[in-house]
């Protein structure tokens, strides 16, 4: 007996079906165009396009490479008209890197074949028509001869090693080098402050071996500079002047109009490399991101490290052991709001209560010869990798709480009941019962609070992210894990880029690249997640929760 | 094969409580009164079970029985505003004595529940659990303990080559039996058992059956049914309850054959309930 009522109903229900339907779908484009604009942007910059000659109604000649194209700012909406930016890079001859052109005012574009891109140390790169090749042995080189694009080639790959070579001295044992006089300094201080006579002399001894082996060190490293400046490029730019390009200031080289389909993948992927594990230069805007791939991992595990052992036990502690009534409804509704609050408090909170108060306390307790005999140096006492963690944590500490006693009020009751019914303690009973059969659910707590940690950047400002660290936080000199050290973060990164950076235009591209990374690591970081969580799963597969 | 799954009622039959030697109060329920916060669930409750026994808590739903078995190995703690008068004593000693830990009386009264709850975790690691949180580690005293009570629960057969698998991937009545098993690892000296057969099949609820009369040479058992033939066929002495008071207390001969009170007669005639 199917009564009218049910037949008026089923229309209404399919009303529903499709208003709901395209809820998801408003949903689903939304996330589809975010991350369609980022990696179409993200990944093209690492492609190299043929690079026209651009000849302009008011006599310019342009050489570069497209960058975007709009409509011209303040055009008819009816009757568009269109700019485009090229760049053109040599920044120091031509003031900036890029160049906005009418469209309409464009006569002609050609692609010759010898125009050669640069990607410089310093001042961004460069696209020219190269004439000699000055090698580092004192031969020249015509672009007209059949050997100049492998004599270029080779005179890069070394002035790419005499580079890392430098880097070598200069940064590791140069480095080292003033760790120890650094420590030889404070040692002398505190022997001086002490009249340990003897102390005093031996430190002083120190000092100027350690001085001695310095200017050593740096002549060394003089000397491998100047022997790199003697190879150089030199060429024509579009409107004709002559450019010197010395090689060691020259990472990479290419013929954007020469390179067939698979020299142009084997170029992006170089590039791709060198974004992924290298450090980056041109204040952050080229280069790679090692160093901030590197900060976020770690800071984002050592997060998570800090927050589930907290959360948990404190959810324990809601949960098995806290008498349930008003008072642990006002914790529960406190922790709840917890969550809700803006980020930037619990940065603030960090500085003032972490670094200023705990830190501070650290190194009056610990690093008091530190503090004294270094100027003031804060070692604890400022911002550092152990506070953006804590202070992360502190902020998803709610968020594994709420799962963990979920988790926990899931359990079905009668396994409880069995467990202290044969005779378990209930401390015995949450260890082998309650804390298995609930980790699946404690891990989705902490998967939601590691994405949430390594998205965040606002409080990490205040308490340790900056834009450029000279060290890793994890390294091979003792003890490894410097929970101390300042460090760089791709939150921080975007910002840094798309808001700091001297040069806007050259940033845009690396913003869309960091974000590019920044979701794929918070998603790689999940998926190891889940991944570990569904393995938990499995093994109590049938049970019913 | 075809004995075991198909119990012949001629061998199962009602004992007279007197062959069997052991204390005749070994648990003893004195004026025994319960609380839900405001609602009373028992009044009045006195019984004497004897030791190694079988004993049926039968009534009509709600009665009171689960509250009263669980109250003997203090499960009710669980739940919050409970209240009790009068007293429970195993072998004369109070189980609300200060001095008596729940732990340790638990661990002497084993619980079987209506509701087959295995852990999520390896058979083995399910009947070897009790061992376990006694703080047993030596190998061969749990393997052992692991094999006489999958045997005593007549499991073993079928688990023994998996030992190692998911408790989880057993069938309802191996689950059941399974239970049992791990009640019975630590030698408890009581087994409660809440109705442990509604949930299964009339063959694996002869295994149980069968295995009820020989667990009965080992422990004292209570069991809570609601199948009167069930009550019969495995227990020495029978209570009814009736709205939270108990009725009558017999042998199951005489509940069943010559009860003297006419709401059980009633009650077992299935003229209400
Ligand atoms: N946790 C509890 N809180 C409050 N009241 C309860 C609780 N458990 C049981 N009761 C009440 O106590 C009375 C007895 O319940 P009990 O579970 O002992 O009945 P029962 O005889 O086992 O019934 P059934 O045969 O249906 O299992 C019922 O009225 C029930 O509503
Ligand atoms: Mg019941």
């Amino acid at each position: 007996m199917s009564s009218p009522s049910s037949d008026s109903s089923t229309p209404r229900g399919e009303a529903w079906v499709w208003f709901t339907g395209l809820g998801l779908i408003v949903g689903l484009g939304m996330v589809i165009g975010l991350l369609a604009l980022v990696v179409l942007n993200g990944i093209s910059v690492f492609w190299a396009p043929p690079v026209p000659v651009v000849q302009v109604d008011d006599g310019r000649t342009i050489i570069g490479q497209l960058a975007q194209r709009r409509i011209r700012p303040g055009s008819l909406a009816s009757d568009p008209r269109y700019e485009l930016q090229f760049q053109v890079g040599l920044r120091e001859l031509n003031g900036n890197s890029y160049l906005w052109v009418d469209e309409a005012k464009l006569k002609g574009e050609v692609f010759p074949a010898d125009i050669l891109g640069l990607e410089r140390v310093e001042n961004g790169p460069a696209f020219l028509r190269p004439l000699t090749l000055k090698r580092a042995d004192g031969q020249e080189v015509p672009v007209t001869s059949p050997a100049f694009s492998e004599s270029f080639q080779q005179e890069v790959a070394a002035a790419g090693a005499t580079r890392e070579k430098l880097v070598e001295l200069t940064r590791h044992r140069i480095g080292d080098v003033n760790s120890e006089m650094e420590a030889a300094r404070i040692a002398l201080r505190r022997a001086e402050d002490r009249g340990q006579a003897d102390e005093v002399a031996e430190q002083r001894k120190l000092i100027a071996t350690l001085e001695a082996r310095f200017a050593d060190l740096r002549t060394e490293a003089q000397g491998v500079a100047q022997r790199g400046e003697v190879a150089k490029l030199l060429g024509r730019d579009a409107a004709g002047r002559e450019v010197t390009v010395p090689l060691s200031q020259i990472v990479r080289g290419w013929f954007p109009n020469q390179l067939d389909t698979w020299g142009r993948v084997r170029l992006f992927f170089s590039r791709l490399h060198e974004f992924i594990f290298d450090e980056p230069r041109e204040a952050n805007t080229e280069g790679g991101l090692m160093p901030a791939i590197f900060g976020t991992l770690v800071m984002t595990v050592f997060m998570s490290l800090l927050v589930t052992p907290f959360g948990v036990i404190t959810a324990i502690y809601l949960r098995e052991y806290a008498q349930q009534g008003p008072i642990l409804r006002i914790v529960r509704i406190s922790v709840n709001n917890l969550a809700g609050v803006p980020s930037i408090v619990f940065g603030v909170f960090g500085l003032g209560f972490f670094v200023y108060v705990l830190g501070g306390s650290i190194d009056q307790l610990f690093f008091s010869d530190q503090l004294k005999y270094n100027n003031n140096t804060p070692v604890f006492g400022t911002g550092g990798l152990l506070w953006c963690s804590l202070t992360l944590a502190l902020m998803t500490l709610p968020v594994v709480i709420v799962a963990t006693e979920e988790a926990l009020a899931a359990v079905p009751r009668g396994m409880r009941e069995a467990s202290l019914a044969a005779g378990a303690s209930k401390w015995q009973t949450i260890r082998e019962i309650l804390l298995p059969a609930s980790a699946p659910g404690i891990l989705t707590g902490v998967i939601l609070a590691m994405a949430r940690g390594a998205g965040e950047v606002a409080p990490l400002m205040l308490v340790g992210v900056v834009k450029l660290a000279p060290t890793l936080p994890v390294d091979a000199v003792a003890p490894f894990l410097h929970l101390d050290r300042k460090f760089m973060h791709l939150g921080f990164h975007v910002y840094d880029l798309g808001f700091q950076s001297p040069d806007s235009d050259a940033a845009r591209p690396m913003v869309f690249a960091t974000t590019l990374l920044l979701i794929i690591l918070v998603v790689c970081l999940n998926l190891g997640a889940i991944w570990v969580r569904n393995r938990l799963r499995a093994r109590f597969k049938g049970a019913s929760f | 094969m075809t004995a075991t799954m198909n119990p012949n009622p001629s061998r199962i039959q009602v004992r007279p409580a007197t062959e069997r030697d052991g204390r005749r109060d070994y648990i003893s329920i004195r004026d025994y009164g319960f609380w839900y916060g405001q609602k009373q669930a028992l009044e009045g409750i006195s019984l004497d079970i004897p030791e190694r026994q079988v004993v049926a808590f039968i009534g009509p739903s709600g009665c009171g029985k689960s509250t009263l078995l669980r109250n003997l190995n203090r499960m009710n703690d669980l739940v919050d505003g409970i209240r009790h008068v009068g007293d429970i004593t195993i072998k004369g000693r109070s189980i609300y004595d200060p001095g008596l830990e729940v732990i340790s009386l638990r661990r002497r009264v084993g619980m079987v529940f209506q509701k087959s709850n295995p852990f999520p975790k390896s058979i083995y690691e399910n009947v070897v659990f009790a061992l376990r949180v006694m703080g047993v580690r030596d190998r061969s005293i749990l393997d052992e303990a692991c094999e006489t009570s999958l045997r005593k629960a007549a499991l073993w057969d079928e688990v023994k080559d998996r030992l190692q698998d998911s408790a989880l991937g057993l069938s309802g009545g191996q689950m059941q039996r399974l239970c049992i098993a791990r009640a019975i690892a630590n030698r408890p000296e009581i087994l409660l058992m809440d109705e442990p057969c509604s949930a299964l099949d009339p063959i694996a609820t002869g295994k149980i059956e069968e295995l009820i009369h020989e667990l009965k040479e080992q422990f004292t058992i209570v069991i809570v049914t609601h199948s009167m033939q069930q009550a019969a066929r495995v227990s020495d002495r029978t209570a009814f309850f009736y709205l939270g008071k108990q009725i009558e207390y017999d042998t199951t001969e005489k509940i069943f054959m010559n009860p003297s009170q006419a709401q059980t007669e009633a009650y077992i005639s299935g003229r209400f309930g």
